[in-house]
């Protein structure tokens, strides 16, 4: 084959072409499925109407995550505690019963390694580099942040890759997003994609699969990387992707689900061909210089509405396009601001620091940071962290960090989606606003009439202690 | 799924335009764990309204549903055309409709059918009061009052629609390429062909 230079995309797509069809379309081979309660009961129960299997139940992994609620799941005897909500406790049933008939692995609720189920398949090695990694949920591009091919699907592609460990897809096209120079003191990976969020819109990756690039980019942890391409769907992008270095191989190593021995050695030789070769190019290209991110913030209920926290609230009058005009409007009507008003001086109520966006134990290390020594404000009536899994909780009460939440006045959760969206106890109540860690600001999310801003950890910590949205960098 | 060749019967000349997905099934639907019994759900503020066209002794049960531009926009959810289905809606005729949910109706077998305005309205006014037929293999909608009309529609779509084959089963029959695939990749590519812990019994 002429080797025509190719991007990571290009790569990892070419190898997992089972049957290329005349319109283009490719049946691609799915290597993990991560399947949780919400998009999946429907899925089993259309393969059991028509007697069809699960053909690699070796490749998939289920974990309940949305409907958990964060409290205690078992009592001082060990017995499950009930779920007051009916649905949510019909949806976490309906997959304790479907993964053992179909013979697929199930992370229990009061299990160690449960969590949300993007922060579990990349802490089990389950989400490797290189792989095609697919789950019913619009974050899957999380697993991206490793060198993988992650995206999300609806419960019709998760039936279909249940039974055919396949998907049918046109291939994307290509952009990318070069990230150059060093980032300030006070800037995190969260507050890199929310400014990528701000300069793309919530369309601009619409049709296409992000990599994310350049020295800025390359200097993040895999952590923060992931936290990064975790909002690839925030731009509209099918996936985002970075490439695997030494830095994702030293993540991946040992874990539970990763490769051992001569096998790895052979693994890491082919992640290392994946990437993207010199000369080859993407449909588009979006350069950001990284001296121009600042700790960042959304004011309205659109990813896309991003300032510095330096900044305020923008007028409908400073956007050029009337239907954003219009949108601004809606906005800053719910979200209660008023143009001009300074982001520094809004109060918040509720600080949210967890969500698959940012609750590994670096997120937690971060806001631990902040918070040592010091308080909550008095009007934040309810500040929490949810850490993503078990085993982040197991590993950050090994650090103390849970001393410095409690003694810091927030709540110390179990693992889960929890306020992320309001489809578990957690919510933000109708009106109240709330400094959270979490990837979408939209209307209601976070409950019913609840007001959201999206902030990286460090961010969120110190606006708890002030009461109002704040900059990290004033607290010293 | 059943093979779809004619669509016949009373229509239901709803006719709205724009109708969004939360429209046909609110989002408090979406916790459910079956797709059947989302009928309930389906068109529900509407149906609120006690003289409304879904539960008239004249519509109720009819498998067609005549709707304005734009049919199913908003969110992707698959609940919409579950409660379609649920409803005993197997066809629906508009000028346009969303994508994903033309995309959604197919996988579930509902036919979509798109047809000019002017034809959509001189259909309306036939439902009014007599029945309609959609044949899938000819292409046409006809009323006993000699009207016919001609559609489109994706010739592999209607093929599938046709023969009662689901996109899984089409997948299905690919079995030897897939198995083809995985074994080259279980020497090519071991990482991924299967995991690094032994995760019980391997049924394929
Ligand atoms: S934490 Fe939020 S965004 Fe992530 S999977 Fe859960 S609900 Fe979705």
């Amino acid at each position: 084959m002429a080797s025509k230079p190719r991007t990571l995309y290009e790569k990892i797509w070419d190898a997992h072409v089972v049957e290329r069809r005349d319109d283009g379309t490719c049946l691609i081979y799915v290597d993990r499925h991560l399947v949780h309660e919400v998009t999946s009961p429907q899925a089993f129960e259309a393969l059991r109407a028509s007697g069809r299997t699960v053909r690699r139940p070796d490749l998939t992994l289920a974990v309940p995550d949305h409907n958990l609620p964060t409290t205690a799941r078992r009592d001082a005897a060990g017995r499950p505690i009930p779920i007051a909500d009916v649905e949510s406790a019909q949806q976490l049933a309906a997959l304790e019963r479907n993964a053992p008939e179909f013979g697929i692995r199930l992370i229990g609720d009061a299990d160690v390694e449960q969590g949300i189920v993007h922060v579990v398949g990349p802490e089990q090695g389950f989400s490797l580099p290189g792989a095609t990694i697919v789950c019913g949920d619009s974050h899957t591009a999380c697993h991206g942040g490793l060198g993988a091919l992650a995206f999300g699907i609806g419960t019709s592609e998760v039936e279909h890759v249940l039974a055919t460990q396949t998907l049918l897809l046109k291939q994307s096209k290509t952009m990318e997003v070069r990230v150059e120079g060093v980032l300030g003191a006070g800037v995190t990976a969260k507050d890199v994609v929310l400014h990528i969020g701000g300069v793309l819109r919530a369309a601009g990756g619409t049709g296409y699969v992000i990599e994310y690039t350049g020295s800025a980019i390359r200097d993040l942890s895999v952590e923060g990387r992931l936290t990064v391409s975790n909002m690839a769907i925030e731009h509209g992008a099918r996936a985002g992707l970075i490439a695997p270095d030494d830095k994702t191989f030293a993540y991946v190593k040992g874990r539970p689900y990763a490769p051992k021995g001569a096998e790895w050695d052979a693994a890491v030789t082919w992640w290392r061909s994946l990437s993207t070769d010199p000369g080859a190019t993407y449909d588009k290209v979006v350069v950001i210089n990284a001296a121009d991110i600042v700790p960042s913030v959304t004011w309205g209920t659109s990813p896309e509405d991003v300032v510095p926290i330096t900044g305020s609230v923008p007028a409908p009058e400073d956007f050029a396009d009337p239907s954003k005009q219009d949108a601004a409007r809606k906005s800053l009507d719910y979200m209660g601001l008023t143009p001009g008003q300074k982001l520094t001086e809004v109060e918040i109520q509720n600080v949210f620091i967890g969500s698959c966006t940012n609750s590994r134990i670096e997120d937690l290390r971060a806001a631990a940071k902040v918070l040592k020594n010091r308080t909550k404000a008095a009007n934040v009536r309810w500040a929490v962290v949810v850490p993503g899994s078990g085993l982040v909780k197991r590993q950050a009460e090994a650090e103390g960090l849970d001393k410095i939440f409690l003694a810091a006045g927030f709540e110390w959760r179990e693992p889960g989606c929890s306020a992320c969206l309001g489809m578990n106890p957690d919510k933000v109540p109708p009106g109240e606003r709330c400094a959270s860690t979490s990837n979408r600001n939209f209307v209601g999310r976070q409950g019913p009439g609840s007001r959201t801003h999206l902030v990286s950890p460090a961010t969120a910590a110190a606006s708890a202690v002030a009461g109002k949205l704040a900059d990290v960098r004033e607290l010293g | 799924m059943e093979p779809l060749r004619e669509v016949g019967g009373r229509a239901i000349p709803f006719g709205a335009k724009n109708v969004d997905t939360d429209v046909i099934i609110p989002a408090r639907w979406l916790k459910t764990i079956t797709r059947d019994g989302l009928g309930r759900g389906a068109f529900e503020t509407l149906r609120s309204d006690p003289d409304n066209l879904f539960d008239s002794a004249e519509f109720k049960g009819s498998p067609i549903l005549i709707a304005g531009d734009n049919f199913g926009c908003g969110s992707s959810r698959e609940h919409a055309a579950w409660a379609l289905l649920d409803l005993g809606i197997t066809a629906v005729i508009a000028p346009s409709f969303s994508d994903i949910f033309s995309g959604n109706a197919f996988k579930n077998g509902i036919l979509t059918v798109v047809l000019p305005q002017e034809a959509v309205d001189r259909l309306m006014e036939v439902a009014k009061t007599d029945p309609i037929t959609i044949d899938l293999e000819h292409q046409s909608v006809t009323t006993p009052f000699q009207d016919r009309f001609t559609f489109e529609i994706d010739p592999f779509r209607k093929h599938c629609l046709l023969e009662g084959l689901d996109e899984v089963g089409l997948t299905l029959a690919r079995d030897v390429a897939i198995a083809r695939y995985e074994n080259d990749a279980a020497t090519a590519l071991p990482w991924l062909a299967r995991t690094g812990q032994s995760l019980g019994e391997h049924t394929a």
